[in-house]
């Protein structure tokens, strides 16, 4: 089975090894489409020069210089890539160190899977950035890792690079565990009421606060030329919320209820931090004037609802109320299925709430990009940002949009033109391998056990047999609890 | 406190008996299929029109300017110069589009409020054979969805028990039934009462999650196939002591067996009369779900059907019909195309396999035209993607004398739009449902009115 698996893992890796790296002679000019640059408007028939990874020019009469290579784009709509603001793909196991109420100890950036074939997906379905979190088990969560798509590349090449650390923070029924309750084997654990999720936060800054006055005078003292001096004890838990206290590390807080997300606010005042973003957010339409005065960004779904009792009161509105009361926005996944379509879950807000074609798309591109830190490389089309970009058929707010092709650091990591060309290809490959392995098992079986291989493949033809279904991922504790992976 | 409760407990469930023993009766006579749909309008004799609007019947050319007639909860006439009666309660179209109200062929409206509150959720019960269960019974007719799901135009559902966590629970689910998504009681939000006989057919799988330890099991390919062929097996009993109770109820007096609540919800089926909703994704699966229901005489329809693509030749030579889920969802198989679930519409319909698209689902019912809008992104014709979440899914389920098309006769199922209505921006203006005018406000509209106001 497990060879079974590793073959499914290999042929999707392949069909984008073949992908990404066909067209790279650095310069590439795509011309004649309608740009939506999102900071600087609309342009009909323009082009965008890239080189070298960045967009060298953005503008209505670009020539193509010798070499480069040139993407016709008539009728095609182009866009920034997509930023997904709440994410949990390429993620090897658990996204939750479920087992202590802070584990802001670990980090997803150690656990980063680059073969994990939704990275392809949401690649496909124009996403070029991704926020990826840890899960929301904890009232102080695990450290979170901003990566670039680039579908083919290690670990670690995935890593969006200068961005800044981020951690998790969560609030309300997933904290105190509402909906779920410990399988046999898994202990009771403190926090269970909202009392507690704000205690143990505010405890934990405690203790930080502490630690950091440690440090700082064993700093002091060293600076100021004293010897021998014992530097204090390393805290791995305490380390990322110092940073947090510097403003070094940026707090992403998990919350629905409204009044919690005030709470956390004046919390975080209170030790003198600030929370960059609250993600979910569904009930930020009752205090978007509170999140505006304190400088929140708010990331939200688009019409998500009804899934658990702090969901109850969620509206599609959401995203549209934030942004007229000066909220800066972002609409996000935290679903490798729904980052596909982000674009269309973004035009939602031009219905429910009113907003214009440039609000709604700024809602996957340059917000999110500020939420997290990085809007001065990505989310516009600007010269000189990174070529992150996504060519569509159709205007990225309807839903007959299809990407063709997507761009990242200037390199094409996806079209769907080779995509499909490709399958053919894959299928033929698939089926030798299935056949090869059927006969390597065949053989594993022969000395002695034959009976039981026979008896594997009742009449299936040769190369036929499918894999049963198995879902590739086990549920989240999250999933089980509340239908969504927060 | 305590005691009152308990006291109104018991009075419920004896009540719910009482309904459920009238299903009981009602499916062992053969009505259970021909059941006349029970459109009772509340304000009887009404005459609604809609005036000088773009009509889209489906039934045939777009109307470009035309008007709609409906009385008594059916659509009177539609035309282009079709006349407006004197009484006619007239609503002025200019510049809109009317199209059939959506139709989500199977989705768990009215028997679930919260997902993660058990207290809300009336879709699973205990149990693998449960045929004598009926949605109906449970639907809550001040469900919040409602209201939020028409809203976006969709006028009617066929809301079915679902499954439990990750494709198990029970294997006969229950019957399925299609309401009006809109009504003080369910009597009078009722369509029919059973239109489908829901089965979630067995999972070959050889890992599987447990719930008891949180972690997958791994099982050999023989092992998986030993459990699946019982779990077939067992369903396969079920459906011989139903035939001998069928036979039994039809000869025998009632003296002479002891009735069976079970068995006779069964009746129906076996007379090909109720056909079988038969939830499953995989190719082996499916293959099996077809010969078991060939073997057992049943009428088939195909749910979820993730890899019906791949057995279309069997659906298509045995006129087995598929009611899809989402367009908008991820394969399990790490190496499907990567679009798979949005071309599979397009691919069906070229293969010669009749479809229809759902939801299966609650919060989100309301994506039903985004989830057909994406099939048409994809190469279904535009027609086709309208067709998928009105007409399509009534002739699957035997419902197109009443629903899926702007005719005369039909039940008055309409939605009035400022465009197309399955692009996103596109807004729900006007809404009829059984004849008469409903509302698009909900919970969703009102806090947004409510909180747009705060100072």
């Amino acid at each position: 089975m497990n060879r079974l698996r590793l073959l499914a893992a290999f042929l999707a890796a392949g069909v984008a090894a073949q992908l990404c790296w066909a067209q790279d002679s650095g310069v590439t000019l795509i011309q004649d489409a309608t740009i939506l640059t999102v900071t600087k408007g609309t342009i009909e028939h323009g082009s965008i020069l890239i080189k070298d990874g960045k967009i060298a020019r953005v503008g209505k009469d670009i020539k193509a210089p010798s070499g480069a290579t040139v993407i016709d784009a008539k009728g095609m709509y182009v866009m920034p890539g997509i930023i997904d603001c709440h994410s949990h793909i390429a993620v090897e196991g658990d996204v939750n160190e479920g087992s202590l109420a802070v584990s802001s100890m670990v980090g997803v950036g150690d656990v980063l899977n680059p073969e994990d074939i939704d990275i392809y997906r949401d690649l496909a379905g124009g996403v070029t950035v991704a926020h990826v979190l840890h899960g929301s088990a904890n009232p102080i969560g695990g450290q979170n890792q901003l990566i670039k798509l680039r579908w083919g590349k290690s670990a670690s090449e995935l890593k969006f690079e200068g961005a800044p650390l981020s951690i998790k923070f969560a609030l309300g029924e997933n904290p105190k565990r509402s909906n779920f309750r410990p399988p046999p084997g898994f202990p009771q654990r403190y926090p269970e009421s909202r009392m507690g999720v704000m205690d143990v936060i505010r405890q934990a800054f405690v203790d930080a606060r502490e630690y950091k006055k440690t440090w700082d005078e064993y700093n002091r003292r060293v600076a100021a030329g004293e010897k021998n001096v014992i530097p204090p004890r390393r805290d791995l838990k305490l380390d990322p919320l110092v940073e947090v206290l510097e403003g070094k590390r940026w707090v992403h807080a998990h919350c629905y209820r409204a009044d919690e997300m005030v709470q956390l606010i004046l919390l975080a005042e209170e030790f003198g931090f600030h929370i960059h973003t609250l993600q979910h957010v569904l009930e930020g339409y009752r205090v978007a004037d509170e999140i505006a005065a304190h400088g929140v960004g708010a990331s939200t779904f688009s019409d998500w609802w009804a899934y658990k009792v702090e969901a109850y009161e969620a509206i599609p509105y959401n995203a549209a109320i934030m942004a007229k009361r000066g909220v800066i926005v972002s609409i996000n996944s935290d679903d490798a299925n729904e980052a596909r379509h982000l674009n269309q879950e973004a035009a939602k807000t031009m219905k429910y709430g009113g907003l214009t074609e440039d609000e709604a798309l700024r809602l996957v591109t340059i917000n999110p990009a500020i939420q997290l830190g990085v809007e001065k490389r990505v989310g516009s089309i600007e010269q000189g940002k990174d070529a992150d970009l996504v060519i569509f058929n159709h205007h990225p707010l309807s839903v007959y949009a299809v990407a063709q092709k997507v761009f990242i650091d200037g390199h094409l990591y996806f079209d769907r033109d080779k995509d499909l060309a490709q399958r053919a290809e894959n299928a033929k490959e698939r089926k030798a391998l299935m056949e090869k392995e059927k006969k390597a098992s065949e053989a594993e079986k022969k000395p002695g056990e034959g009976k039981a291989g026979a008896e594997k493949k009742p009449g299936a033809p040769a190369g036929k047999e499918e894999k049963p279904k198995e879902p590739t991922k086990p549920p989240q504790l999250d999933q089980v609890a509340t239908g969504a992976l927060d | 406190m305590q005691r009152a409760k308990q006291f109104d407990g018991k009075f419920v469930i004896a009540g719910l008996a009482a309904l459920a023993m009238f299903a009981g009766f009602a499916l062992a006579s053969p009505a259970g299929a021909q059941e006349k749909p029970k459109a009772k309008p509340p304000a009887a004799g009404k005459t609604y029109a809609i005036r000088g609007l773009k009509i889209t019947t489906l039934a045939g050319p777009v109307i470009e300017k035309g008007n709609i007639v409906m009385r008594d909860g059916r659509i009177v006439a539609v035309g282009a110069d079709t006349p407006i009666p004197a009484d006619a309660q007239v609503l002025d179209g200019a510049g809109l589009e009317a199209y059939p109200g959506m139709f989500d062929a199977v989705d768990q409206i009215g028997l679930e409020e919260i997902g993660a509150v058990a207290a809300t959720v009336d879709a699973r019960e205990l149990g693998e054979f449960n045929p004598q269960l009926q949605a109906a019974t449970a639907v809550h007719p001040a469900s919040e969805h409602i209201p939020v799901t028409r809203a976006a135009g969709i006028t009617e559902v066929m809301t079915a028990p679902a499954s439990g966590f990750g494709g198990g629970g029970s294997v006969i689910l229950g019957q399925a039934s299609v309401i009006n998504l809109d009504g003080w009681t369910l009597e009078q939000m009722l369509v029919r009462r059973s239109v489908a006989m829901v089965v979630n057919w067995p999972n070959f799988n050889t890992r599987t999650f447990d719930l008891a330890t949180f972690s997958f099991k791994e099982k050999s390919f023989a092992d998986a196939k030993k459990e699946y062929d019982k779990k077939v097996q067992e369903l396969s009993d079920f459906f011989e002591q139903a035939r001998h109770y069928q036979l039994a109820a039809a000869k025998g007096s009632a003296q002479n067996y002891t009735r069976d609540l079970k068995l006779e919800a069964m009746i129906p089926v076996l007379k090909g009369e109720l056909p079988l909703l038969v939830l499953a994704e995989r190719a082996r699966e499916i293959r099996g779900a077809v010969e078991f229901c060939e073997k057992q005489k049943v009428k088939m329809i195909l749910g979820s059907g993730g890899d019906s693509l791949k057995v279309a030749d069997l659906l298509k030579s045995k006129n087995i019909p598929v009611i899809l889920g989402p367009t908008m969802q991820l394969s399990q198989n790490e190496d499907d195309p990567y679009d798979k679930y949005f071309t599979l519409p397009s691919d069906l319909q070229k293969a010669g396999v009749r479809f229809a698209i759902a939801s299966f689902d609650l919060q989100f019912v309301r994506r039903l035209p985004q989830q057909a809008g994406n099939a048409v992104a994809y190469g279904l014709s535009h027609d086709d993607g309208l067709k998928a979440v009105t007409l399509y899914p009534a002739q699957i389920l035997g419902l197109d004398k009443d629903l899926g098309t702007l005719e005369a006769g039909k039940i008055a199922n309409i939605m009035i739009t400022n465009g197309d209505p399955l692009e996103l921006r596109t807004e729900v203006k006007y809404l009829y449902i059984n004849g008469r005018p409903v509302s698009t406000d909900n919970k969703h509209k009102s806090l947004y009115e409510k909180y747009s106001k705060r100072p």
